[in-house]
């Protein structure tokens, strides 16, 4: 029953894809069509409240300060709120102020979609907080990843211009992730997700214990936080949390809701690029890497933790520890892969708690980054991927690569090699650092190989954007504040300027004729090689460190 | 309506920016979105579902034959009566202000040594039944440390105990537990469950009588 569940997910997947690529097409090609009847009027009245009088093409230079300086204007009243939280509005439970550096890595998780949170939602937030500043960051960071991969693609397909900045961001919310957040969030409420103002609940229990319940604005964050490929919880327990997630039928729906739109972007850009099967060759890639780590991640978690087999018990449920009743492993195992594919990190089960071999699948895919991955960017990483796969069958055969028509030379791929080497340098660097350090060493709370991967995780999930935690982790303190805010910094902007700048490169360059020696990309056999390439580069950067950590407890653990 | 082909033409005609206006337009486009995405979309979601599906939005709360609420029905409770089903272990003992685990890993003693403390104690507990047929939900921690369900199998292992307890005849208990019995969600997804705080409120209805 467990396989028939997750197949069924994936059919449905598979089903929106196509509808939801070509909406997206629609929407960033700025063609005329149906959907600016609806929202044209909306964005035009935002584009004059913002003052925007010019919506030209702009250069990648352009285009990249744009982004950059609206993030920081965003991630500045972000830090201002979160400090200031105490004497605002909307404060029913009485919170105070964040200290300065829980707020410095909130702003910097939230904007950087990552979502890694040190806090706890229900201790540590106003209702104000929750809404301008999380719900708030949630679209705007998706809609910012969102733009930026738009505007790759532009730049690699050939068109004109990479776009304009302001205008892919105003239609990535006008478009897509308000309309969808709204239908979403009442469509939580009605499978009972609250969505109230009132304080905390005091109840007296069956038994005449007082138990408090925590409630709040959730459905509203619920969505955004899954369209957005956010995955910042409302509560600490995130979507583990029956508020969060009550049923299996939400949790279908969020596990959708994270997944739609990363996997309808290649075919997006095929459509960019005037060859569907392009776009069906980059998805294929990433389904193929996908359902083999997501059997890995089901099957272990379904046979189990032979330490507690040993105890005599009926444990034919599997691996029960961190899970919920209502999902069992099928729902959470297919949680954990797509959460961790697509970068949103919220988590319905705690990662902290699988089976050693089950582990590996979340490492996996935030160490890869490119199987769907966030708003955006994980269709960036699997072209940027793509583009060096070119770039090796051009060694091997002795000809100039090329990609969609477009030579790839010494520029292109000096950029790609920063994008692909930053990656696990900002994993590997600090998870060393922090064992040479009492701080970073102080913060495990389980001992043996366990303890490395629980660091290891909090990087590669810092550095991938996110933001689920092995959450035993004791990281609310200034050390992994601070550490994990820079590699969260690092982790999303250094490839995203790159690869920014490859667009704007590729875009300069003058299309050469396709020949019957040209190697071409739209085919079974480029899938494969692309395969293989993303399998290698991962294995030779990760694999010593998978090694000491979840194989070495898997190998311990009887 | 105005057609919408010229929005675009209609913009380019203006003259060219200067820096100090193109920062202006980047600090006003971005209160606009924070208005419109921090504030009206979270308030106007929070009315539609007030207005909508007040029950639902307010935590499904469950009430007493008084009328008094006694809980959520999608939040679990700490039972300690031997003669109450009881629920999963939860760390956190169903304080739901909070929410959460000790996030043991697989390998970690303290887990192993919990769960096997719990084992042996249920064992005294419940002595009827057999310790191969004690289902591992109930040794173990819900990610959440709130969930509201058992599994069925969960459920009718407590039987013995709570029948002897309660003379509540054992056929009648498995009659009530089937009752309570969810199924998976649209006849597919997730798992079979029974609602405990549900289960034990049925329960101690048929004893009040």
């Amino acid at each position: 029953m467990g396989i028939v569940q997750i197949i069924a997910v994936i059919a449905i997947l598979l089903l929106l894809v196509k509808p939801l690529g070509t909406y997206l097409y629609y929407t960033f090609s700025n063609e005329p069509n149906r959907s600016d009847r609806i929202f044209g009027g909306i964005e035009r009245g935002i584009y004059k409240l913002g003052g925007l009088k010019k919506l030209e093409g702009m250069s990648w230079k352009k285009y990249t300060i744009s982004f950059l300086s609206t993030n920081i204007v965003l991630v500045a009243f972000g830090y201002l709120i979160l400090r200031l939280q105490g004497g605002l509005p909307l404060n029913p439970n009485s919170m105070g102020g964040m200290d300065q550096s829980l707020s410095f890595n909130t702003v910097i998780s939230f904007i950087t979609n990552t979502n890694l949170q040190h806090y706890s939602g229900e201790t540590g937030l106003s209702y104000f907080s929750q809404m301008a500043v999380i719900t708030m960051l949630m679209f705007t960071s998706a809609a910012s990843g969102l733009s930026v991969a738009v505007a790759f693609v532009r730049g690699v397909t050939g068109k004109k211009t990479l776009g304009n900045f302001f205008q892919d961001f105003v239609k990535s919310h006008t478009r897509i992730f308000l309309p969808l957040a709204l239908l979403v969030a009442l469509t939580l409420v009605a499978l009972k997700v609250p969505q109230t103002l009132q304080p905390t609940l005091e109840v007296s229990t069956l038994e005449g214990q007082s138990q408090q319940i925590a409630v709040g604005p959730v459905a509203s964050l619920e969505s955004i936080k899954h369209l957005g490929t956010n995955g910042g919880g409302f509560t600490g327990a995130n979507s583990s949390h029956p508020f969060e997630n009550p049923s299996p039928l939400t949790n279908v729906i969020e596990i959708l809701s994270m997944w739609m739109l990363p996997a309808s972007l290649p075919y997006m850009y095929g459509l960019f690029a005037k060859n569907k099967r392009q776009g069906w060759g980059i998805f294929s890639a990433m389904m193929i890497l996908f359902v083999l780590l997501l059997s890995l991640n089901f099957y272990a978690e379904s046979k189990g933790n032979p330490a507690i087999h040993a105890m005599g018990i009926d444990a034919s449920q599997g691996s029960m520890e961190g899970k919920e009743v209502r999902f069992g492993i099928a729902q959470s195992s297919l949680f954990t892969a797509v959460t961790t594919a697509a970068t949103t990190g919220s988590v319905n089960n705690m990662h902290d708690t699988q089976t050693p071999l089950g582990q590996i699948t979340p490492l996996a895919l935030m160490m890869l980054n490119n199987v769907f991955g966030g708003k955006g960017v994980g269709l960036i990483n699997m072209l940027m991927y793509a583009i060096l796969a070119v770039f090796l069958c051009g060694l091997m055969v002795g000809r100039t690569p090329e990609f969609l028509g477009r030579k790839i030379e010494a520029r292109e791929m000096k950029l790609i090699a920063i994008a692909i080497l930053i990656h696990p340098l900002i994993i590997l660097a600090p998870t060393a650092a922090s064992f040479l350090t009492d701080l970073g060493q102080g913060s495990i709370s389980n001992p043996g190989y366990h303890g490395l991967t629980q660091v290891l995780y909090e990087y590669a999930s810092s550095a991938a954007n996110n933001g689920s935690g092995f959450e035993g982790l004791a990281d609310n303190n200034t050390f992994w504040n601070m550490t994990t805010g820079l590699v969260m910094l690092l982790g999303r902007y250094i490839s995203m300027i790159a690869m920014l700048a490859v667009a704007g490169s590729l875009l300069r360059k003058q299309p050469v004729p396709e020949t019957a020696g040209t190697f071409r990309t739209d085919n079974g056999l480029f899938t494969g090689i692309l395969i293989g390439t993303v399998l290698i580069i991962g294995a030779l950067t990760f694999l010593p460190v998978i090694v000491l950590g979840p194989i070495a407890e898997h190998l311990t653990l009887r | 309506m105005i057609p919408l082909k010229n929005i675009h033409e209609e913009i380019m005609e203006q003259k060219p920016v200067s820096k100090g206006s193109y920062l202006l337009s980047v600090v006003r486009l971005s209160a606009v979105l924070i208005i419109l995405c921090g504030i009206i979309y979270p308030l106007a979601s929070t009315a539609l579902a007030q207005v909508l599906m007040p029950s639902q939005a307010n935590g499904s709360l469950l009430k007493n034959k008084e009328g008094k609420v006694i809980g959520s029905e999608l939040i679990g409770q700490n039972f300690s009566n031997p003669a109450l089903f009881h629920g999963r272990v939860s760390s956190i003992e169903y304080k739901a202000e909070a929410s959460g685990s000790n996030n043991y890993g697989p390998s970690n003693p303290d887990m192993l040594k919990r769960t096997s403390d719990f084992i042996a104690q249920w064992k005294i507990d419940n002595p009827e039944v057999p310790i191969h047929e004690l289902p591992i939900d109930l040794v173990t921690n819900s990610g959440s440390g709130l969930d509201p369900h058992i599994s069925p199998a969960a459920a009718l292992v407590q039987i013995p105990r709570i029948s002897g307890l309660t003379g509540v005849p054992s056929e009648t208990l498995k009659e009530l537990v089937k009752e309570h019995t969810e199924g998976r969600d649209l006849g597919l997804f997730g798992e079979k469950r029974v609602n405990i705080l549900k289960l034990n409120m049925a329960l101690m209805e048929r004893s009040s009588k």
